[in-house]
């Protein structure tokens, strides 16, 4: 897998090393980004190179990425963008819609504008192309396995079909589309995105199925019309990506039928499976406040509330911007329910909550 | 002489003294608000040009064995470090800029171009010297450790001293900021816990390491025949850096008009007596826009004291209210042109290093004071807007 230059070439590490010598306390990179401001890896950014109309309130923007991206991202995995507005870095996270390239191109997400989404309302409407944004490494393990299945469904709902226009695209082009039934719902014909490049996928391949299911005339498409579109659904793994509603929906009935384990979904928003932890005193920064804190508020919010200057991202534990080391005691990750007690290991303070008493360094 | 009691001084009412405080919270939450676009302009604007200006030096200096770009490449160092030191490395450590949440503008990881470490300064400025502003035994800043500036000082023989001392402090301030929040005086009083003497040390020692490498190695080792010249450019550069950084900081507390407290002050103290011991221990000085940018807008030293964490560009626009609020409640707001703020203090520098019976302005008779200085748990809980200060150096 192609690593960032620098870390590829020893000799340029080695220059780097030097270079930090003569700009101490800055790094090279400080100095650099004046001249191209995608020469810097202190922080992973891009450059806004198109943004492509997709429908009505949604836009593709094409990113080129600067120094210190890993091009190593599987389809249907997300990324972190962080853009200024009025003097202040907001962070959202969007799907890749394109398919992994080979270095040195270009990357997109698509986003949809939502109604009083400030931050995604500015994404497709008032990002023009040359604009610098930051970036947090792709995650996320809503992804094919390799090989693919024999047989696939996608269920997506309005904006969930990013990750998966990745995943297709992805099997077009390496020519490994396997069995694969697409169920989209969109409001209207006018709101789906891709539709035309999904249909005529859908033409060139005898074994892709397209469903298009416009929920303002026919309503929302619910498990129970499973059997009607896609009649060996339960051959089939699953892939699910939309409204939480509707992923709720169809996980139960999975879960009914004892299949939970052939669908994966993904979800946008922080998923809290791990459970609450028991709470505690949390200090931040040795001699800094220490304030009470129950088990359900993440040590970010906490230190917010206590006056304190806390960095943050993306608010969800993909961008890292929020990691401080922990000085003692025992903290939980919100996600996994696993917990960490190492001193001076990171912890992502957005997804953390105190499992007893802790102090944070900062 | 030094007050026991803020309203002591201001004859304020106890209604007055909150409502002041009010109006100060008011003028906080509407710059707070405020903040936007043009201030993230503002900042990056400065810190490219100072980049710049700082690469613009060194290159200057490869050819520093021809005196013109000596003079030049020296000039264009010196005003980078001091631009660096002065409007953004203090504001941004203050947290002034923490707002924008940007990593790369942040007090929690900013690191500055001068021998102390980040860290250390936040102790010893953010908190030991915005929370304890001009109370004599627990603000360091008076005098340093080295001067005595208060009349409430004991003089001792050393003090005749004081002149000599002073351009020693002037020309080779960024050590004594260096060495600042190892507290001498606890030192002397062997009250220094020496583990952290020990980690503090090596953490000025290693800041020091690479600022030295930097300024009197590399940079001259690569401009190759022109070594010594670089490196007395370089040496100059800081040189000319001090000079500056300490005539802007004693401008701010020791010009006439600026008062000094005893420790009594700090027992039940609100916010509202907080604020205003800000102001009255406080001076600014007047100057054009190229002034305040180059001394980081410290002379509105009254509005970065009411507010630490505000950016600094908002502080001339704060000063018109603050001005008129002390107008309004007859409170004294000191300030004048940069000479005269200076001058002051020069003279009280001189003065001091002579016991008070030698001198005029003897003062009445000392309110009892309690000796012994508290340790950072004993005392009072941080103020929030005085910027970030970790804490680790004191462990």
């Amino acid at each position: 897998m192609p690593k960032p230059l620098t870390a590829r070439t020893p000799a340029l590490q080695r220059l780097r090393k030097a270079a930090h010598a003569l700009t101490t306390p800055l790094a090279p990179d400080d100095y650099l980004k004046l001249i191209n401001p995608l020469w810097s890896q202190r922080e992973l950014r891009g450059r806004i190179e198109k943004v492509v109309p997709e429908t009505e309130n949604a836009a593709t923007l094409v990113i080129k990425p600067g120094w210190g991206w890993s091009w190593d991202h599987q389809p249907g995995q997300y990324i972190g963008i962080g853009v200024e507005l009025d003097g202040r870095f907001h962070w959202r996270s969007y799907s890749l819609s394109s398919p992994p390239l080979v270095e040195g191109k270009t990357v997109s997400i698509t986003v949809k504008a939502m109604p009083e989404g400030f931050l995604s309302e500015h994404l497709v409407n008032g990002l023009e192309p040359g604009t610098i944004v930051r970036l947090a490494s792709p995650q996320g393990d809503f992804v094919l396995p390799d090989p693919p299945p024999d047989k696939a469904l996608f269920l997506v709902g309005g904006s969930g079909i990013t990750p998966v226009m990745s995943i297709l695209r992805t099997l077009d082009r390496r020519d490994t589309l396997p069995d694969v039934t697409l169920v989209y719902s969109a409001r209207t014909e006018d709101d789906m995105m891709f539709v035309h490049e999904l249909r005529v996928m859908a033409m060139r391949y005898e074994n892709f199925t397209f469903h298009e299911r416009f929920t303002d005339a026919d309503g929302m498409f619910t498990p129970e019309q499973l059997d009607d579109v896609c009649h060996d659904w339960m051959d089939r793994e699953t892939w699910a990506c939309g409204p939480g509603p509707m992923l709720d929906a169809f996980t139960e009935h999975y879960q009914r039928l004892g299949r939970e384990e052939h669908i994966h979904v993904e979800r946008f928003t922080l998923n809290t499976a791990g459970g609450e932890a028991a709470g505690g005193m949390v200090t931040f920064g040795v001699g800094g406040p220490t304030v009470q804190v129950d088990g359900a508020t993440t040590l970010l919010e906490a230190g917010e509330k206590a006056g304190v200057n806390m960095l943050f991202g993306c608010r969800m534990g993909i961008c890292h911007t929020c990691d401080v080391p922990l000085a003692s005691g025992r903290i939980r990750d919100l996600r996994s329910g696993e917990e960490h007690d190492n001193p001076n290991e990171y912890i992502q303070t957005c997804i953390s909550v105190a499992a007893g008493d802790c102090t944070l360094t900062l | 002489m030094a007050f026991a009691d803020v309203r002591e001084y201001t004859h304020l009412t106890d209604e007055e003294v909150e409502a002041i405080g009010r109006e100060l919270d008011e003028i906080r939450a509407e710059v707070e608000a405020d903040r936007g676009q043009a201030d993230r302009d503002y900042v990056t604007r400065v810190i490219t040009l100072q980049r710049r200006l700082a690469a613009a030096g060194r290159i200057t200096l490869f050819a520093s064995f021809f005196p013109p770009a000596w003079l030049l490449g020296t000039a264009l160092l010196g005003s980078a470090k001091i631009l660096e030191n002065m409007e953004i490395g203090h504001n941004t450590m203050h947290g002034q800029w923490d707002w924008m949440n940007d990593p790369e503008i942040h007090s929690s990881n900013w690191e500055w171009d001068t021998t102390q470490p980040a860290e250390q300064w936040k102790h010893s400025h953010n908190y030991i010297h915005h929370q304890f502003t001009n109370v004599l035994g627990h603000d360091n800043d008076i005098g340093y450790g080295i001067l005595r500036m208060s009349r409430d000082q004991k003089w001792t023989p050393y003090n005749l001293g004081q002149p000599i001392y002073n351009f020693f402090l002037a020309a080779f301030f960024e050590w004594g900021v260096a060495l600042h929040d190892l507290d001498i005086e606890a030192i002397r009083k062997g009250k220094k816990d020496p583990a952290l003497l020990k980690k503090q040390l090596k953490q000025i020692g290693q800041k020091v390491g690479k600022q030295g490498f930097k300024d009197y190695l590399m940079y001259p080792l690569l401009t190759g025949p022109a070594f010594f010249s670089t490196l007395s450019a370089n040496f100059t550069a800081n040189i000319i850096r001090n000079f500056w950084s300490y005539m802007i900081i004693f401008c701010g507390h020791f010009p006439d008009g600026a008062v000094h407290f005893t420790e009594e002050e700090l027992e039940d103290e609100t916010r509202a007596e907080w604020y205003l011991r800000q102001m009255l221990g406080s001076a600014n000085f007047e100057g054009g826009k190229l002034l305040h940018v180059m001394s980081g807008q410290l002379g509105f030293q009254i509005e970065h004291h009411l507010f630490p964490d505000l950016p600094s560009n908002r502080y001339a626009q704060i000063a018109v209210k603050v001005k008129d609020l002390c107008k309004r409640y007859d409170i004294p707001y000191t300030t004048g042109p940069l000479h005269k703020q200076y001058g002051q203090t020069l003279r009280t520098i001189m003065k001091l290093s002579l016991p008070n019976r030698r001198t005029s302005d003897n003062p009445a008779p000392l309110s009892p004071r309690k000796r012994r200085r508290l340790d950072d748990a004993e005392r009072p809980v941080r103020r929030t807007e005085l910027g970030k200060w970790s804490g680790t150096a004191s462990v």
